[in-house]
């Protein structure tokens, strides 16, 4: 085994991948778990805008769908990188000086938090169109039926729309998810130690550019097929009562 | 609860000078109706009399534009502008008129028995156990107890009504609505789910039917009014409106069906 690796040159890769130091597989993996944790945070973050978003643009007043569509349009218009880099130092920015107002001092804020709320109000953008679509295509029948035997709203939408739209929204929502993944690569730009960070320092340390962001990409790529089989279940489950729609097409 | 004394004790409900407009076009034009308990009210009428609208009005679905519903002698508190006073009064009312619809409305993502114990679990809060075992009894009676855990879109039209009627009776409503129960389905199925609800009446329960079926209509009502462009032309025991009617258009009407 360990000559064939000697043989194709590969032993030098792999000491440079060990998750021990001298090695960089370690912080690769730390880069990769804060990643995660942002691209988590941000998506649920953004599935909650996108949920009040979705129902404020159906079913709020004008001022609110308006509030709504500068929101989303502003979101979906300029590029991400720039958000980011607005949201990020506005944001920092205006809890700075609410700080500094109540007389404290400067505030540290933690790269996590900062990476969720700047990502997950553009996820929201997304996901409120996203889910809006989806509470649309919930049949108006199985809502009229709730509401006709006497179920309040809340519980309306926590036992009808959102489990009958989960079908619709499940492919939308795992796209979200797969870009919420990459987007945290966005966040090198503002100095957050995610997994492109990472990756880029250790191959500037050790020269190793191609050995260091092939593995970055096999590892955001694991990301990917591992979240492919959860939304698959997921999607499973959505669509539990629907006829299959295999060989409907022939 | 303000009890109307004007209500009578087996009084179900009372409808009084119901009027709906969508826009400009006035679709109920003032519609009064009372049913006591056991009446077997079919409402009948040609495409476009209203006889939908005063349905779906009755519950609400529909916000009425100006007249007045009793359920049970409690009158449902109405603002101005037609709009509930109280949503929490017009949710409990509601859970007294359980609805069928046309398109049966089941809960899809939901089996036989989910849909059956929704409403007495999560608004009734009715506990799980004593819900599930009625749901059983409920569908057995509407021959479906085989189907408890199927999913509505895996059966015929049929039998999904059918688990309509037994969801609506789990709420043991004192007022069953019917729009249309028929008129969606093939007409091989039609028999089956009139035998239901011909058996609902049998055993006393009161309920509203808007229907296109006069041979059913006239064997289970007990009383029969026909809507004519939203007011109420013609009313009466079934045999009377049927066999005798007044008005040149119930007899038009009843010509065109058949």
């Amino acid at each position: 085994m360990e000559a064939l690796l000697e043989s194709l040159g590969l032993a030098q890769s792999l000491e440079l991948l060990s998750l021990t130091p001298p090695g960089w597989g370690g912080n690769l993996l730390r880069g990769l778990v804060h990643s995660l944790q942002i691209a988590l945070g941000a998506f649920g973050f953004g599935l909650i805008i996108g949920l009040f978003g979705a129902y404020g643009k159906l079913y709020g007043g004008p001022v609110t769908r308006d509030l709504l569509a500068i929101y989303t349009t502003v979101m979906r218009a300029v590029p991400e990188l720039v958000l980011i880099l607005i949201l990020y130092y506005v944001g920092t920015d205006l809890i700075n000086q609410a700080a500094q107002a109540m007389g404290y001092g400067r505030v540290e804020i933690s790269g996590v938090v900062a990476g969720i709320w700047v990502l997950g109000i553009v996820q929201g953008a997304y996901a409120t169109e996203v889910l809006r679509g989806a509470i649309q295509a919930v049949p108006s029948g199985q809502i009229e039926a709730a509401r006709s035997f006497g179920m309040p709203p809340f519980k309306l939408m926590r036992r009808v729309t959102i489990p009958a739209m989960m079908s619709f929204a499940t492919p939308g929502l795992a796209n979200l998810w797969l870009i919420a993944t990459k987007d945290t690569a966005l966040l090198a730009i503002v100095g957050f130690s995610e997994l492109t960070l990472e990756t880029r320092q250790a191959a500037a340390s050790t020269r190793a550019y191609f050995t260091f962001f092939l593995a970055a990409g096999a590892l955001y790529l694991i990301v990917t097929l591992c979240s492919g089989v959860v939304f698959g279940r997921i999607e499973k489950w959505a669509r539990r009562g629907q006829p299959s729609l295999k060989g409907a097409s022939r | 609860m303000n009890v109307d004394p004007e209500t009578k004790p087996d009084e179900a409900i009372r409808v009084i000078d119901l009027h709906k407009s969508f826009g400009s076009l006035e679709v109920l034009k003032g519609v009064s109706l009372t049913a006591h308990q056991g009446d077997v009210v079919a409402i009948i009428g040609g495409s476009g009399s209203g006889k939908s609208t005063f349905l779906r009005c009755i519950n609400f679905l529909e916000t009425p534009s100006s007249g007045e519903i009793v359920v049970n002698g409690e009158t449902i508190a109405m603002r101005p502008d037609g709009l509930p006073k109280d949503r929490r009064q017009l949710e409990r009312i509601r859970t007294r008129l359980a609805m069928v619809f046309q398109a049966f409305n089941l809960w899809t993502h939901r089996t036989l028995l989910e849909n059956v114990i929704e409403v007495p679990v999560h608004v009734l809060k009715v506990p799980r156990d004593q819900a599930i075992k009625r749901a059983h009894q409920l569908l057995e009676r509407v021959g479906l107890g085989d189907k408890a855990d199927t999913f509505p879109s895996f059966l015929s039209g049929g039998q999904q009504q059918r688990a309509a009627i037994a969801r609506a009776l789990a709420v043991d409503p004192s007022v069953m609505l019917f729009d249309e129960p028929t008129s969606a389905l093939d007409p091989e199925l039609v028999g089956e789910v009139l035998t239901v609800i011909r058996g609902l009446a049998a055993e006393g329960r009161t309920m509203l039917i808007v229907t296109h079926e006069m041979k059913f209509a006239r064997e289970v009502a007990t009383h029969v009014v026909y809507l004519f462009e939203g007011k109420i032309e013609e009313q009466g025991p079934p045999d009377e409106l049927f066999d005798n009617p007044k008005s040149a258009r119930l007899k038009q009407f009843l010509k065109s069906v058949g």
